[in-house]
Parts: C-alpha cells; sequence; structure tokens
C-alpha cells in the first residue's frame, strides 16, 4: 500500500445492501474522522427489468405487475398506470370508484409513514418506540386486509375502477380504525417531539435546503419538510382529491418555521397520518352510490385498451411523494413505451447534500430519512492501511445507539 | 409575467412567444375525476432538439419547474424523448403537467444536458444514455445508472431494433422444472401401513387428515 492511501480522506463503501433502504445500494463516503466530505452512490443493485416486462404484456396484466413494484406502496403504482391508461383510452372511471381509490390510499399512506416512524426510531435506538409504531400499525394493515383481501400486493385497482366495493358492513372496522389513531397521535407526536433525545439526534441533522430540494427534483415529505409546497392532492388533484381540499403539511404551518432537517421529516410524516384520518372519514361521508368499475368483463376492457392509441401521464401522492406512470399506446396489446418513476427515483439525489458534512453515526438515521423502508444494512467494509475491517449492520446501528447514549450523557 | 396562477392557454401562449419557429405542435388535454369532476390538466408541446433548453429558460419564467422524469419511446427511426415537467405547485388545484416531446434520428441520437439548469436531472439522464442509447451532451456524470458493470455494451433495454434485449439475456422462469440432484427433504416418507392416531401427528398431518374421513 502506497503512502498517499494513508491520508484521509478515507474512502467508506456501505453496501451494496445498505442501510437504511430496502432497495440494495451501493454508497461510496469519503470519510475525514468521522466526518463526510463526500459521498457518491450507485442504484440499481435491485432492477428487475418491470418496464421492460411491461411492454411485453397488456394492461390488465400490467396492473397486476404493477402491485408488485414495492411491497409498501401497493396501490399507488397500480393507480398511477390505470390514471395513464384510461386516459389514452378513453375510460370513465365511476365517482365511487375513485372514492374506494383514495381510501385505501390514505390507508397505506397511514401503514406506510408508521412503518417509517417506526424504523426511524429504531435507528436512534429507541426501540419501544419502534415497538409501539409497529403493533399500531397493525390495525392499518388489517383494515387493508378488509378492505381489499390482501396486506400488501392488494389487487385492488383495475384499469377503469376498482375490484371491490366497500359495503356499509365494513365502515364501523374503518371507523375503529381511524379513533384508535387519532386518540393515539397525540401521544406518538409528544413522544417523538417531545423527546430530548429525539430533538438532539435530529435537529439540524441532514439538512436539505428548499433550493436544493427544488434544483434536485425532490418530492413528498421529503421536499415538503425543506419547504417546498408540494402535495399532488393538494395541487394536482386526481380520484376523489378534488372534492376534498386537501393542504399540503408545511413545518412552517405546525412549528413557525423550517428547518428541512430529519427532524422536520418526523414532523410532516406524522401529522399527515392525521391528515389521511380525515380524509378517509370525508371520503367515507361522501361517497356516492353506483358501480365501481366502468367495464366488469376484462375481455371487453381489454379490447377498448387495444384500440386505444396515444400518450398518457398517471400521477399520484404517495406516501414518499411522486409518482409517475407514462404510458404509450399503439393499438397493440401491449404499451409500446412504459416509463415507471416511483418517489424515491426523485429523492435519492438529495441524499447527497444531506449527507454531506455528516457523521459516520448519522448516516443511517440521514439515508432513512427520506424513506419508509430500512432493513439491511449488511455491511460496512472500512479499508485502511490495507487491513479490510468490517462493520456490520449491527456494528453501525451500535454505532448509532452509542452516539445517542452519549448525547444523554 | 402575471401575477397568480395562468390558465393552460396562456401558459401554452407564453411558450409559443419565447420559442416561436421550435414548436411542431401543441395540444392541451384534460380530464376531470371526482364528484365535482375537477379538471386535471396535461400540456404536451412538440420541440426541436435546439428549443429545449429555451423551453426550460421559458418555463422557469413562470416558476422553477419541478422535473418528474424524463421518458422516452422507441418510434422506429428515432427516439422520442419526453421532458415531464410541472408547473404551478403550491397553488391548489392549479397544478399542469407541461411534457417536452422531443425526437432524436437514431442517425444522431444526441440532445443537450439540461442538468446545469435543473441539477436533478442528471440521474435521468444517466438512465436515458443506458436504456436509449442516446447520447447526452455535456452531462457531468457519465457513468452508467442501474444496469450492471457487467452488461454489455452496445444493449440498449428499452430500444426495439437489433439493439435491445438479445434473446439469450432472457431467462424464461416459467420453462424452468424442479431441478434434479436435489438432496432429499429432510422429512419422513409416507407409510401407508399406519393408522391415524399413531405417530407424532405433527409428521404427517394430512395424511391423517383423508384417513379421518375415510372413517
Amino acid at each position: 500500500m502506497s503512502g498517499e492511501a494513508k491520508k484521509a480522506p478515507y474512502r467508506v463503501p456501505i453496501g451494496p445492501n445498505h442501510p437504511a433502504l430496502k432497495e440494495p445500494v451501493m454508497f461510496t463516503f469519503e470519510m475525514e474522522g468521522e466526518v463526510v466530505k463526500d459521498v457518491d452512490f450507485a442504484p440499481g443493485q435491485a432492477h428487475r427489468g418491470i418496464e421492460w416486462m411491461g411492454m411485453r404484456r397488456n394492461p390488465v396484466q400490467i396492473v397486476h405487475l404493477t402491485d408488485r413494484i414495492c411491497g409498501i406502496c401497493g396501490v399507488v403504482h397500480s393507480l398511477s398506470f390505470s390514471l395513464a391508461v384510461e386516459q389514452i383510452a378513453g375510460i370513465e372511471v365511476p365517482e365511487r370508484a375513485d372514492y374506494i381509490r383514495a381510501i385505501v390510499h390514505e390507508f397505506e399512506r397511514i401503514q406506510s409513514h408508521l412503518l417509517w416512524a417506526g424504523v426511524a426510531a429504531h435507528e436512534l435506538g429507541f426501540d419501544s418506540l419502534l415497538h409501539l409504531t409497529w403493533r399500531v400499525r397493525e390495525e392499518a394493515m388489517d383494515v387493508i386486509e378488509n378492505l381489499t383481501g390482501n396486506r400488501v400486493n392488494y389487487g385492488i385497482v383495475q384499469v377503469g375502477g376498482v375490484r371491490r366495493d366497500i359495503v356499509p358492513e365494513q365502515h364501523p372496522v374503518i371507523e375503529k380504525c381511524l379513533a384508535t389513531y387519532e386518540g393515539l397521535l397525540d401521544t406518538l407526536l409528544s413522544f417523538f417531539l417531545d423527546d430530548r433525545t429525539i430533538q438532539m439526534r435530529c435537529r439540524d441533522v441532514g439538512v436539505l435546503s428548499r433550493r436544493d430540494a427544488l434544483e434536485l427534483c425532490t418530492v413528498g415529505p421529503t421536499a415538503r419538510a425543506s419547504g417546498v409546497n408540494v402535495d399532488l392532492r393538494q395541487d394536482y388533484p386526481y380520484a376523489a382529491y378534488g372534492d376534498l381540499d386537501v393542504k399540503a403539511i408545511l413545518p412552517e404551518r405546525h412549528l413557525g418555521e423550517t428547518h428541512g432537517d430529519v427532524y422536520d421529516r418526523i414532523v410532516v410524516r406524522l401529522l399527515e397520518v392525521g391528515q389521511s384520518c380525515q380524509i378517509i372519514r370525508q371520503c367515507l361521508s361522501e361517497m356516492p352510490a353506483g358501480p365501481v368499475t366502468a367495464e366488469e368483463k376484462l375481455v371487453k376492457l381489454l379490447a377498448t385498451c387495444k384500440k386505444a392509441t396515444g400518450e398518457g401521464i398517471g400521477r399520484v401522492e404517495a406516501p414518499r411523494g411522486e409518482c409517475l406512470h407514462y404510458v404509450r399506446m399503439e393499438g397493440k396489446d401491449s404499451p409500446a413505451s412504459w416509463k415507471v418513476k416511483a418517489s424515491s427515483y426523485s429523492n435519492l439525489m438529495s441524499w447527497i447534500p444531506m449527507l454531506r458534512g455528516s457523521q459516520i453515526a448519522d448516516i443511517p438515521i440521514i439515508v432513512a430519512s427520506i424513506d419508509p423502508c430500512l432493513s439491511c444494512t449488511d455491511r460496512v467494509a472500512i479499508v485502511q492501511d490495507n487491513r479490510r475491517s468490517i462493520l456490520s449492520k449491527d456494528d453501525l446501528h451500535r454505532l448509532s445507539v452509542e452516539k445517542t447514549r452519549r448525547l444523554q450523557g | 409575467m402575471k401575477e397568480g396562477t395562468l390558465t393552460p392557454e396562456e401558459v401554452m401562449a407564453h411558450l409559443a412567444s419565447r420559442l416561436s419557429q421550435g414548436i411542431r405542435d401543441t395540444s392541451i388535454r384534460r380530464w376531470d375525476q371526482g364528484k365535482k369532476r375537477v379538471p386535471h390538466y396535461t400540456l404536451w408541446v412538440e420541440l426541436d432538439r435546439d428549443f429545449l433548453k429555451p423551453a426550460i429558460q421559458a418555463l422557469m419564467e413562470i416558476q422553477f419547474p419541478h422535473l418528474s422524469v424524463i421518458a422516452g419511446a422507441d418510434l422506429g427511426d428515432a427516439i422520442r424523448l419526453l421532458y415531464i415537467f410541472s408547473i404551478q405547485y403550491g397553488s391548489p388545484k392549479s397544478e399542469y403537467m407541461v411534457t417536452f416531446a422531443i425526437p432524436l434520428p437514431k442517425s444522431d441520437p444526441t440532445v443537450p444536458t439540461i442538468s446545469d439548469l435543473i441539477p436533478g436531472a442528471v440521474f435521468s439522464e444517466r438512465e436515458k444514455q443506458e436504456f436509449f442509447g442516446i447520447r447526452v451532451t455535456g452531462i457531468p456524470d457519465n457513468r452508467r445508472l442501474f444496469l450492471p458493470e457487467d452488461f454489455p455494451d452496445g444493449v440498449f433495454p428499452w430500444r426495439k431494433d437489433g439493439t435491445g434485449v438479445q434473446e439469450g439475456m432472457v431467462k424464461d422462469l416459467w420453462k424452468s422444472k424442479r431441478p434434479e440432484n436435489r438432496p432429499a427433504p429432510p422429512v419422513e416418507g409416507k407409510r401407508p401401513g399406519t393408522a391415524a392416531g399413531e405417530g407424532t401427528p405433527a409428521a404427517a398431518p394430512a395424511e391423517g387428515l383423508t384417513r379421518g374421513v375415510e372413517k
């Protein structure tokens, strides 16, 4: 090893199976001591070629494929794909289906945000809070199962509507779940926001300025926490949201100031859980009667899609931000082109300004802060003086917990 | 610029005033949803590639546009690139999607980078380079994005000509059968002689069940 390599900055690779995402990403950190000087990342370790597969299938098959793009967001991809195809083929969705789509969509947001909150608590070493949030998340999962028949990969959206109605007997089930969350929200908020340790670990950590958020095309809670007023349910209402007057949750409106840090991202997500409860309640009371799908017979539906030519964009507000599907149909069975833009696609670039200048122990919480799915830091390899020591996920997690304990004194 | 929110027609007129010759075709599409039938506008602008950056600058005069993604389609002799933007976010129900569609002939599939205007665009530009085989001139980061390092050169997965994904590159999992020469499963085989209450119940629950039915 040459003498040059011993000098700072050290290059620290993290990944490809990595700290805080369900999708593996390869990170390379330039470290100077504990401080991150620069970051680079290489996604694509889990690229499955779904668009390629879709260009060889018909729209009804693709809807089920879109259900499987993400394990958390089971409805956003099928919804935005359906919106795109409906616009191309001119299929008018019944109003009742618009409302059912919105209800399932909001339950998905609740469970996704709670999942994320638990993971964030775990990264900070606050495991009792992890257990609390994940226990209460089950209520939303149970309701989703009741409404759609599935806990994940809901299979509820179909081109032209939804596949299941919500019957009056299900209203009490939904109501009970909403009451639980509304009763619990203040407790959760005070656990997360008034806790001194969480404040120390999250305030002014992983800051993303409003300008960076705009320039890096950031979406969803990550953008809102940096003070960008974007929420497709407010700006570009689809399904039933045009009737509901949703307002974007911004830290400034609730705390009076915007830091654009991890703490603000917690605030935005937790408050959105309460907002989702209100939206579901409003949808249930205002839901019109009628059919839930424009065309029940799939053969007829496919025939309509086959005749369609043109281009369409479906765009919805996923729990993590804007999810967009571009579809081009040329009068054949399968679309001529299909592009899926998931919300994290737009948010990954924001890691770079967030991580620059942060400490190694803050990497897990910062990486987690843009995305709710935090599963597998497999290993971190530190290469130094020609010796290679492997930090496991447990070691990295331990570093983070130790920092919490140090700050607590 | 007029204060407040613009109508889709005003946005289109603004674009037309800034790039008179560059626009080949425009359309404004409307889609209504919900009980109140709230409209949902998509603005489509067909452009020559030289006018891409002026078009984005014209959008910037209205508001810093949000770039959702750069999509694309293989049209045979050309690649159609679609720069999908949205403007007027932040004002309720008045956001529009603005899509700039640019044809790139396959003989010269180059397009200037827009990452100097919108730094976040480099992500999508890198993806289009590897999946459509276009060249983004002046791109600050020329590496691959999603495709693995050992992916063959000259293969562009979303192309529909000879440079697309080749026959041998796709594994048809449905064709695969249960692998042979696997070790035997660590459970005992069926013993036809045993009666229903005998032996461990966990070992053969299915067998016990059918036997119970027979009785």
